[in-house]
């Protein structure tokens, strides 16, 4: 991206698209990647409460999927998903290879 | 700036040196002159010795440096002849203006001054009397203004009623009206 | 019609701030600046204003209030002195970068210690490089005229940087005198109304507000606030001069009084300039050709006028209020040597340390600058070299 000269921007550091961080993705940052079981699931929620790049995906309540364009891979999900269910794994970018 | 009026108030906490330099100043905007009105500001305490300023022209006033040389100086309590430096910086033909039960003689002799003008009035007295506390700054200013005739007494007790009519009893504020006008009577010279 | 009024410093400002009625006013109290707010609290309870006055725990707070509420898009003044100031400091210079036009009256107090509630310039000067607009005023009638003015200097949308109106403290803080006053319509009129470019408050388009700015925009950032307050010289002159058709009385970004053929010529700001006009006619009476330049504007610096002002000048006295501990003379000697820098100007400059903690400065001693100033002209002047007014030896 080019970086806009001070004539170009807004003054005093304003952002004028809010929730912009929408379009900046993270997703390439990972080096683990959480893998879903959609079978186990219990849809708890508990990791759509504790993902910090909000890449849990939610639909009418229930998980459907996790958007890897943001996820970092931290993997918190996975470490909140109860021990009994361990519907999210970890697992090496290397090895999951799509 | 030589038709510049200088006035130096002397007064302990308490007693209105700040009150009637302010109102001093108001009252001669009033009239339509310019005016200053300032204490000296510092730890006040009830009692302590303090001043208070005036400057008052027909022009617009421009100076804002202390008053060194003033023409009058009004002194709110005669225990302070003896403290402060009452006579600093007056002139030859300056004025000296105390609020005290002795006579301008006495007051002489006890500043050991030759020339100036010395004035006494019973401030105190009066302000028992009519006002029924012992707040000299308002007869003060009637006596002002009788010794040195720069305002006309009506503008001084006009000020006195603007100041008085917000949250003060009517007695006080006739108090104070009577108090100028006996001190405009009273003030006795040499 | 003008309304003659006579008021201290403290009630002048608040007067000022009566008829502009702002949306906000964030409050904590400070000598000498205590009476200002008080008198405008008490303009708040007889509902003689609808700002929203909001009395905080500190003056960090007051700023930090006046910031949020700026940022809602609220007209916001506060006011304070010395040390409150101080305590302001690391939210002065975010009113400055967000771009808030914050105005905001500073009476001029000795920073401690020793603890000194007198007047001197140390507080507005050590924040001179914070982003704010500087007007210093000379009298209770320039601190009202000032503060309304400050108010279209700031919002002018080629600036949108807040102003400091600085008057001195007690000397004009606490004196009552006489000035001229707009009418009510008449002042309502000049400030007109405000709308903020942003608004937090503004959800059909929201934004973003005081972001992390790292190397790759931040400079970019301070880069237009240089170029705001660049600005801010075309501006506080047209607003000047607007305002001298609305009330008699022109301003511009210095005020050179009998400059124009001054053989010797003194620089200050401030009420000290006052009495230096007393002894410049005194000794202009005398025949004596001198002059004083008054620096309104200290941000922006007056580089022009400063040049323009001491053209035929043999000898110049600047008199700072302040120290700048260590450097080679006081703040504004130092900016007028910089002023002058590449010009071709070969006055000899001496500069003059005065008035400290409110040590007072007579017309006695300007003559007595403006005298030694006939025995150095011509003479090289160290920079370094500082003379002192009314210190005991």
């Amino acid at each position: 991206m080019r970086e806009k000269s001070w004539r170009e921007i807004p003054i005093g550091g304003m952002i004028e698209d809010a929730g912009n961080a929408d379009t900046y993705e993270t997703g390439s940052w990972r080096t683990y990647r959480p893998i879903w079981d959609a079978e186990k699931c219990i849809h708890c929620l508990a990791c759509w409460i504790a993902c910090p790049d909000s890449a849990i995906q939610l639909k009418d309540g229930k998980m459907v999927g996790i958007d890897y364009s943001h996820c970092k891979g931290c993997g918190i999900c996975a470490f909140e998903c109860p021990d009994k269910i361990a519907a999210l794994e970890m697992k090496l970018e290397t090895e999951v290879n799509d | 700036m030589a038709d510049m009026l200088e006035i130096r108030w002397h007064g302990r906490g308490g007693q209105g040196a700040k009150t009637a330099s302010l109102l001093l100043a108001e009252a001669a905007a009033m009239e339509g002159k310019y005016s200053q009105g300032f204490p000296d500001y510092g730890p006040e305490r009830m009692g302590a010795p303090m001043r208070g300023f005036n400057r008052i022209s027909e022009e617009p006033i421009r100076l804002h440096c202390a008053i060194y040389s003033p023409k009058i100086v009004v002194v709110l309590d005669d225990t302070l002849i003896s403290t402060a430096d009452i006579a600093s910086g007056l002139p030859d033909d300056g004025i000296i203006i105390v609020n005290t039960l002795k006579k301008p003689a006495e007051i002489r002799a006890e500043l050991g001054l030759e020339g100036r003008m010395i004035y006494t009035v019973n401030a105190t007295g009066i302000a028992i009397d009519e006002i029924g506390r012992p707040i000299p700054n308002s007869p003060m200013l009637g006596a002002l203004v009788k010794v040195s005739p720069f305002l006309p007494l009506e503008s001084v007790i006009e000020q006195i009623k603007k100041k008085f009519s917000h949250g003060f009893r009517p007695e006080v504020l006739e108090g104070n009206v009577r108090a100028i006008n006996r001190a405009y009577e009273e003030v006795t010279s040499e | 019609m003008a309304r003659r009024l006579t008021l201290s410093g403290n009630d002048a400002a608040a007067e000022a701030m009566r008829q502009i009625d702002p949306d906000v006013v964030t409050c904590f109290p400070i000598t000498p600046q205590t009476e200002l707010m008080h008198k405008f609290a008490e303009f708040v309870a007889d509902g003689e204003v609808k700002a929203e006055m909001v009395l905080v725990e500190s003056e960090h707070s007051a700023m930090s209030a006046a910031v949020g509420a700026a940022s809602a898009g609220a007209r916001v003044m506060t006011a304070t002195a010395a040390n409150g100031l101080a305590l302001m400091w690391e939210i002065v210079y975010i009113a400055a970068s967000n771009r808030l036009p914050i105005v905001m009256p500073v009476v001029n107090r000795a920073l401690s210690g020793p603890i000194n509630i007198h007047c001197d310039h140390s507080d507005t000067m050590g924040c001179r490089d914070t982003g704010w607009i500087q007007l210093y005023s000379e009298n209770a009638q320039e601190v009202y005229d000032n503060v309304l003015q400050a108010i279209r200097i700031a919002e002018n949308p080629d600036v949108l940087l807040p102003v400091m109106v600085t008057f001195d403290g007690f000397i004009i803080s606490h004196t009552v005198e006489v000035l001229d006053a707009l009418e009510d319509k008449d002042a309502r009129g000049w400030i007109g109304d405000y709308k903020s470019t942003y608004s937090l408050l503004n959800t059909d388009e929201p934004a973003t507000f005081g972001p992390l700015d790292l190397q790759d925009y931040y400079f970019e950032h301070k880069r237009q606030q240089i170029e705001g307050m660049n600005n801010a010289t075309a501006v506080i002159k047209s607003v000047g001069e607007a305002y001298g058709k609305l009330s008699g009385r022109a301003y511009g970004m210095t005020e050179n009084y009998k400059t124009d053929d001054a053989d010797y010529v003194v620089i200050a700001l401030g009420s000290t300039c006052g009495t230096a006009k007393v002894v410049v006619d005194e000794m202009r009476a005398e025949g004596k050709r001198v002059g004083l330049l008054k620096l309104r504007s200290f941000r922006p610096f007056p580089h022009a006028e400063i040049v323009a002002g001491l053209a035929s000048a043999k000898a110049v006295a600047v008199l700072d209020r302040s120290v700048s501990f260590g450097a080679p003379g006081g703040p504004v000697h130092k900016e007028i040597l910089a002023a002058l820098n590449g010009t071709g100007h070969t006055t000899s400059i001496v500069n003059y340390l005065y008035g400290l903690g409110g040590r007072d400065i007579s017309t006695t001693h300007i003559r007595t600058v403006f005298e030694e100033l006939e025995t150095v002209a011509g003479k090289s002047i160290p920079a370094d070299e500082v003379r002192f007014i009314g210190l005991r030896g």
